[in-house]
């Protein structure tokens, strides 16, 4: 009996509990996020953060925030561009990239994505120049970037028929599963050096095989297409089991031409372009 | 719908008829449509078999309802009336118990022993509804048990050996009844190497090795209340496949009972049994033994099922009742893991069953009329619920790939119901029946992922979206029996709608390598399937005894197609000699051509084949110890055969001698 006279006091101390902390919530826009890089001026702190550790050669979404060296204060009312460059022996390049955004109006965080479409090597290395401006004064800071390759094709470069040079890369999903996936890749050419714009109204067929087990493919895929213009290319990706797949392509115009990639069959058993993922 | 209206519509036109004949009815026994096989009560009986340590499968051969799939010399597959495990019911006393093995490499029969057994009892089509939802018909397994019959121990041995495979047999048993206590155990072992076909060729990866430990006890409470539990362990290991690509590495059965049995006294309620139950299977299949494999992989399974049943069997005036509630919940869960060959690369997975729970309640309902002293007339139905759920989400998300909209559970509502009338005066018998069943589709047909089946060679996607498979019925017997004769024919007709079989999906890209494309379950309009058997006894000489039976099996689709593993013309013939203590008999046996063969199922031309088999043996009786022996040869002539049952052709035993030993003390 002594149990019931105490269960009112517990039930009261678990649903007091359970309101408190509902009470402290508030939107974290860093969620999921880790900090890779801080890149440092006389006035501000760059802090870059990340989905799953530091960047790497393909498609990467990065968030950032600036810190005012003086106040420690988060500044929420800046005006972000991004420049990334490859410095290589004889030339530098830039890849394709995103508007840098701000997510919410109340918060700090400011986003976009960049294609890393190749990796630094012993000689060669990317770094990133930020432009942002407050109140009408300009600042920028620029940093050497560490961009290593990635364990697994996300990302391809080729001419196609049409002698234009694409960029392609696999966005989405970061964590793949059994079962339909919602997959979101680019497709961007390369116009000169430094400008890498978005292919509008083609196709990226997909056919997904497993090269460690005779090849297997799986069904009812939906090849990535775009909804509206300037924006990523989304499509479903089946996948029957986990492992290593591989994601065959073939870049199809808004004629219907295949610009690049091949049909699997028994005598062709990978497409020269490709994305690699294993979970 | 269809066919369930047209068929009540028969019944009652049938029972109209059956009704305007009625005369004043006598109280009688009533009689039941079966078949029993005698496995092997207590040892005294070990006398009456040719080969008393036969496998259980060798036993089920011997009825005319019943062929075995094989695909190895272990774990055979029943088929009644001509149809598979999935439009079968096979029960240990009642029990449902399902296998792990999503390739059928482990029916339920594979789980018992002989030294479990008494008996197997055989019904053809809905006449074997009474355990759970059939189409073909049931075979239930019934344990051994002594009971308060004969008080005091009982002890004996059994041994045997056979020269083909080098298989190698020990088994005990020890029994002790009480006044109001009794307790059957045994155990029986059993290792065989591989074995050898009609021409001398070694069949590789046909061995086998597995141990049965049973108990059975049951405490009289009462003069008329029993409880009585019983526990089955079975463990095979290394048990080859030679017709399949894989082998079994360990197959293990844990098979438990409680029951409890009421005989009221002066009531109209004559037997009353009451049964939980509970059992788990594990079975890992092995390809690490094959010399040479596209991709080793892992497949292991686990079934375990939860059951219960409530059965009143009672008199009231002419009338025989069986009122049976049964319900039971099982859990089938199976996965493959595929080893690359490169090995940094991440292990592919998958789940072939997704978790199916499945959970089943029926009521039973049946009464035998006794209309006179030679005529009956019974009718049975059941309605059952039938549930599934699939809980496994990566397994869900697997199979929504294939279809997006499907949901994680589903409900089906099952319906049976027969009727028969039986006549029986001065050896002369005839009995005809009509009946309707429906079933649902297994886990493997409604959920399975990717399941090669080395037959056709395709791999097999699980449909979620079937309906229930429903076989109308009908079957006629008509026998006669006079003092040294006996014959009796018999036979059934199945019309089967919405039949479930594998069809192939030319878009789809196999998983397994060097499969021939993808099948998915769907439904034909209808399939029927047509079985007649003769059996035929003759005794002279007051020592001697002719047996002779003839089945013949006929079995399309609606497209006038043959369906897979319908027997061609087959029979059997025995003459046995029995004298005092000794006993001798030379078997027959054989198919004829199998023409009617099914090349979309995987199947080729079997070709005829007959092989005759001897055994004698003696019964020592000395004063304080029985020993029972007996010898033989099988497959005389050593032929070489094959039979239609036998995947992917795989040979039989070239010619075997056994001996079995029996001691009782």
């Amino acid at each position: 009996m002594k149990f019931l006279r105490i269960l009112p006091l517990v039930l009261v101390i678990i649903f007091a509990s359970c309101t408190s902390d509902n009470d402290d919530a508030t939107v974290d826009e860093l969620e999921g996020l880790t900090k890779f890089k801080e890149i440092s001026n006389t006035t501000h702190t760059i802090e870059l953060y990340k989905h799953m550790g530091g960047l790497e050669q393909g498609y990467n979404e990065i968030a950032l925030k600036i810190k005012d060296n003086a106040t420690s204060q988060y500044i929420t009312n800046a005006d972000v561009s991004w420049i990334p460059l490859m410095h290589m022996a004889m030339m530098t390049h830039s890849c394709p990239k995103s508007p840098v955004t701000k997510v919410s109006t109340e918060g700090s965080v400011y986003e976009g994505y960049i294609v890393f479409q190749m990796a630094q090597n012993t000689t060669e290395y990317w770094d990133l120049k930020i432009d942002y401006t407050i109140n009408g004064t300009a600042y920028t800071v620029t940093s050497v970037i560490d961009v290593p390759a990635s364990a697994k094709q996300r990302v391809t470069t080729f001419t196609g028929s049409d002698s234009v040079k694409y960029v392609v890369a696999y966005a989405d999903p970061h964590h793949p599963k059994v079962g339909i996936n919602d997959m979101v890749a680019g497709v961007w050419k390369m116009q000169d050096m430094m400008t890498f714009p978005v292919v509008d109204n083609y196709k990226l067929k997909i056919d997904p095989r497993m090269p460690s087990m005779g090849n297997h493919g799986s069904p009812n895929n939906v090849d990535l297409t775009q909804t509206v213009a300037g924006d990523l290319y989304n499509g479903k990706l089946s996948l029957t089991m986990t492992g290593l797949w591989k994601i065959n392509l073939q870049l199809v115009n808004a004629s219907g031409t295949v610009l690049k990639g091949e049909t699997i069959t028994d005598a062709v058993p990978a497409s020269s372009i490709y994305f690699e993922i294993e979970f | 719908m269809k066919n369930f209206i047209r068929f009540i519509g028969s019944c009652l036109l049938f029972s109209i008829v059956v009704n305007a004949q009625e005369k004043p009815a006598d109280t009688i026994s009533s009689k039941d449509l079966k078949e029993v096989i005698v496995i092997g009560k207590k040892t005294q009986l070990y006398k009456k078999q040719a080969k008393p340590l036969a496998t259980i499968d060798e036993y089920l051969q011997q009825s005319t309802k019943v062929d075995m799939i094989r695909r190895g010399s272990y774990a055979w597959e029943p088929m009644i009336n001509g149809m598979t495990t999935e439009r079968t019911l096979v029960t240990i006393d009642g029990m449902r118990v399902f296998g792990a093995c999503t390739d059928k490499m482990d029916p339920i029969t594979s789980y018992v022993e002989v030294s479990n057994l008494s008996e197997a009892t055989i019904k053809s089509g809905q006449q074997g509804s009474c355990h759970g939802a059939t189409i073909g018909g049931s075979i239930d397994l019934q344990r051994n048990r002594s009971g308060f019959s004969d008080l005091g121990w009982d002890t004996s041995m059994k041994t045997g050996f056979e020269t083909n495979s080098q298989q190698k047999i020990i088994g005990s048993a020890i029994n002790y009844a009480g006044k109001s206590f009794y307790v059957d155990t045994d155990f029986m072992f059993r290792d065989a190497g591989n074995y050898y076909d009609g021409n001398g060729n070694e069949v590789l990866f046909s061995q086998f090795r597995k141990f049965n430990i049973s108990a059975i006890s049951g405490v009289s409470l009462a003069e008329n209340k029993l409880l009585e539990g019983f526990i089955i362990y079975d463990k095979a290991t290394n048990v080859g496949y030679p017709a399949l690509p894989m082998d079994v590495a360990l197959a293990e059965a844990l098979i438990s009972s409680l029951k409890y049995e009421y005989v009221p006294k002066s009531s109209t309620i004559a037997d009353w049994e009451t049964k939980i139950y509970y059992n788990t299977i594990t079975h890992k299949m092995d390809d690490t033994k094959r010399p040479s494999v596209p991709i080793h992989m892992d497949m292991p399974g686990w079934s375990n099922t939860f059951g219960f049943y409530s059965k009143a069997k009672g008199v009231l005036n002419n009338h025989h009742f069986i009122v049976d509630l049964n319900s039971f919940y099982n859990r089938s869960v199976a996965e493959m893991t595929m080893y690359p060959a490169d090995s940094n690369e991440k292990l592919m997975f998958m789940d072939t069953w997704p978790d199916v729970k499945t959970f089943y309640s029926a009521l039973f309902l049946e009464d035998n009329l006794a209309l006179n002293s030679h005529s009956s007339l019974k009718f049975s139905g059941s309605l059952a619920r039938h549930f599934n759920e699939v809980a496994s989400q990566l397994g869900l998300e697997s199979l929504q790939i294939f279809y997006p909209d499907m949901k994680g559970s589903q409900s089906r509502v099952l319906k049976s119901i027969s009727s028969n009338y039986l006549f029986d005066e001065n050896g002369f018998s005839y009995s005809f029946g009509l009946a309707y069943g429906e079933r649902a589709p297994s886990v493997s047909e409604g959920y399975g992922f990717y399941l090669f089946n080395s037959f056709d060679r395709y791999d097999y996607i699980g449909n979620p979206g079937l309906h229930n498979e429903n076989s109308v019925e009908g079957n006629v017997s008509i026998g006669y029996k006079i003092q040294k004769w006996s014959a009796k024919m018999s036979s059934s007709y199945f019309h089967v709608s919405n039949y479930i079989v594998g069809k192939p999906d030319a878009n789809l890209v196999p998983m397994t390598i060097g499969a021939n494309g993808v099948k998915i379950y769907k439904a034909l309009d209808y399939a029927t399937i047509f079985n007649a058997d003769l059996n035929l006894e003759y005794q002279f000489w007051s020592d001697w005894r002719w047996k002779g039976q003839l089945v013949y099996s006929y079995g399309k689709d609606f497209e006038d197609k043959n369906l897979p593993f319908i027997s061609p013309l087959r029979y059997s013939y025995s003459l046995n000699f029995k004298k005092e203590n000794f006993s001798s008999g030379i078997t027959i046996q054989g198919n004829a051509v199998q023409t009617q063969y099914s090349p979309f199922y995987g199947e080729d031309r079997t070709p005829s084949y007959a092989i005759l088999n001897f055994d004698a043996g003696y019964f020592f009786d000395f004063e304080k110890v029985k020993c029972n022996v007996k010898a033989g040869i099988e497959n005389v002539f050593d032929a070489y055969y094959s039979t239609f049952s036998d995947w992917n052709n795989i040979p039989r035993k070239g010619r075997n001698f056994f001996l079995n030993v029996a001691f009782g003390f």
